[in-house]
């Protein structure tokens, strides 16, 4: 079997004595979908943060395709095909939706190539079709800023999407939406999933049900369980620290 | 908007005709201060592109102002001098030889070289070594007028290489042309004119470009940018070095239009007088920045003159009116959304019609709640 796409091995992040994730070992096939659930302060974030550079390893590896990226600068690490959406939406307020796309679908990213239009056309039309996946075609060129919350984390699901990269960090994509605004968030993330391997962190427990992954458990900084939902809510364990009982 | 613009091409052409014939309409005097204030736009405008669309406020474009204006005062004061002899202040203070530096500007390509490449290059190092280590904000205010502080500084104590704090003039000859001639002033205030109108279009290009785009979105989202897998420096030290390659030109030029380029012009007080430049003409908007350099400027000379103590009251006046009123200086009020909008709509007591229903409801009777408890 070939080595998997994503491989952290025994990650440790550590803020100044308080471990965040502590010797966390995952791995992430491509293709597949991931779902992170657990606790507030369960080192969800910090586990994607630590993936895509914005924090670094205390001690412990990060391997993509085989390559050590720890120690990458964020920008070279999506160059090599991660790409993730933040729990606050991050769009680019002051552009308008198409272009916001458009920024995320071109590939060459080099920023001298940025006073001609090479590529500009390729990375428009894929810009387009996302637009319509993420339903914000009515949307299409009104700024960003201007857009409800909602829109706006759809709206960043296709600018992460738009990147083409082979793993997509979607953290938190349900956060501050509607049940019905969550059923469609839920149809966009599955229908990424085979082309990308996605790992998404949600609390919203109907949302994961949706979307149907395989599900891991964090609990203080550690992998406390994997597996089906049906498995991880017949667990006793998981239970118990969601309702708070040691 | 399309709409608008027609009009707004109308009002540019219209204000272009009048530039170029401004020499037939204005006295010498008038066209003088007018080629000096457009000389000085070209900072405003270069103001738009770095601290407009970059977020990025340099409390120091002085600095740049100064290289561009000392480099080509260098050449003319060797220009009027012959073979063995040296600048005037440098004869008072008792040098001897020339200095290799000033022996170079001699030439007048390396001159104008001089103008268009020691700036830029000086900003480029000074962007390069910030915005790669993510310093921003008012870090970077603090420090660029620290260099403002720095330059100016430096300037008064090498009297013997800089002329001090009376800074360099006294100079006739421009590439050959006499710069007392009223054809020169002319000619030298269409160059001026020709290099405006350039950097205007020139600008607006690179806004509308693709580094324009994602120039805003380093101001707004660096950290998006660079998980979309962008780094926002480059962005940002190009735009720090076109600010500062327009504001080494238009020293280069106000110091030909006024005769003199001093430490007084290009220290911590200029530097910020550029910022609000573009400011009150509107720091989104590249024509914006120019129209604010000149009214700034011709008030500061009418105002100046019937009250020298009162302009720096006034200057602070228009600079709260712009920031309080007209954020988006003066182009706001040519924009959709102008501020006066609300006030044409009848919509201006609006707040107060609400502060008074909120009183009106807070002052009634709590009825809901007794008849809840009764029900």
């Amino acid at each position: 079997m070939s080595a998997p796409m994503l491989e952290l091995r025994n990650v440790v992040v550590d803020f100044d004595g308080f471990k965040a994730i502590n010797d966390l070992s995952l791995t992430i096939e491509s293709g597949s979908m991931t779902v992170v659930i657990g606790p507030n302060g369960a080192g969800k974030s910090t586990m994607c943060d630590s993936i895509i550079g914005r924090v670094r390893p205390t001690t412990g590896t990060v391997l993509f395709r085989g390559q050590e990226i720890q120690a990458k600068p964020e920008h070279d690490i999506v160059g090599l095909g991660i790409c993730r959406k933040f729990q606050t939406p991050g769009v680019l307020v002051a552009l308008s939706v198409i272009d916001n796309l458009t920024i995320a679908a071109t590939k060459d990213r080099r920023w001298w190539t940025k006073f001609g239009r090479k590529g500009e056309a390729a990375a428009r039309e894929r810009a387009e079709d996302i637009l319509e996946m993420v339903g914000l075609g009515p949307r299409r060129d009104e700024l960003a800023g201007n857009l409800s919350h909602g829109e706006k984390q759809w709206l960043e699901i296709g600018m992460v999407v738009a990147t083409d990269a082979e793993l997509l960090l979607l953290d938190e994509p349900t956060a501050g939406m509607g049940a019905a605004e969550s059923t469609q968030t839920a149809e966009i993330v599955k229908a990424l999933v085979g082309k990308h391997a996605v790992l998404v962190i949600d609390h919203d427990i109907d949302f994961v049900a949706q979307l149907g992954g395989h599900v891991v458990v964090l609990h203080q900084g550690q992998l406390l369980r994997e597996g089906t939902l049906a498995e991880i809510r017949a667990d006793e364990e998981v239970a118990a620290i969601y309702l708070g009982r040691a | 908007m399309p709409t608008t613009f027609p009009a707004k091409a109308l009002a540019g052409g219209i204000f272009l005709a009048l530039a170029v014939a401004a020499p037939w309409l204005l006295t010498p005097y008038d066209l003088n201060l007018l080629g000096r204030f457009l000389a000085l736009s070209l900072t405003a405008m270069g103001l738009v592109l770095l601290w407009g669309e970059g977020g990025i406020l340099s409390l120091g474009q002085g600095v740049f102002f100064g290289i561009g204006g000392y480099a080509i005062a260098m050449h003319l004061k060797l220009a009027d001098l012959g073979p063995d002899e040296l600048p005037d202040f440098m004869v008072w203070t008792g040098v001897e030889k020339l200095p290799w530096w000033w022996e170079l500007l001699h030439s007048p390509i390396l001159a104008i070289i001089a103008v268009l490449v020691v700036a830029p290059l000086v900003a480029g190092l000074i962007g390069w070594a910030m915005f790669r280590r993510r310093i921003g904000g008012v870090y970077f205010a603090l420090i660029t007028q620290a260099l403002a502080l720095a330059f100016a500084t430096l300037l008064i104590s090498q009297q013997d290489m800089t002329g001090g704090f009376n800074g360099l003039t006294d100079y006739h000859t421009l590439f050959g042309f006499n710069l007392n001639l009223p054809s020169t002033a002319v000619g030298l205030y269409f160059a001026t004119l020709i290099l405006a109108v350039c950097s205007l279009f020139g600008l607006r290009w690179l806004i509308a470009s693709r580094f324009g785009k994602l120039l805003r979105a380093s101001r707004d989202g660096s950290n998006r940018m660079r998980f979309l897998g962008y780094d926002p420096a480059p962005y940002k030290i190009i735009a720090f070095t076109v600010g500062a390659l327009l504001a080494s030109v238009s020293g280069a030029l106000f110091t030909l239009h006024a005769g003199v380029i001093s430490p007084a012009l290009v220290g911590v007080v200029p530097s910020i007088e550029m910022v609000i430049w573009a400011a009150i003409g509107g720091r989104h908007s590249v024509a914006g920045a120019l129209a604010g350099a000149l009214f700034v400027n011709f008030a500061k000379d009418k105002i100046s003159t019937a009250f020298p103590e009162l302009w720096l009251y006034f200057l602070g006046l228009m600079f709260i009116v712009a920031v309080t009123v007209l954020p988006k200086g003066i182009a706001g009020l040519f924009g959709a959304d102008h501020p006066f909008r609300a006030l044409r709509k009848g919509d201006m007591f609006a707040r107060w019609r609400k502060d008074k229903a909120l009183q009106r409801y807070s002052a009634t009777e709590t009825a809901p709640p007794q008849m809840e408890a009764g029900a």
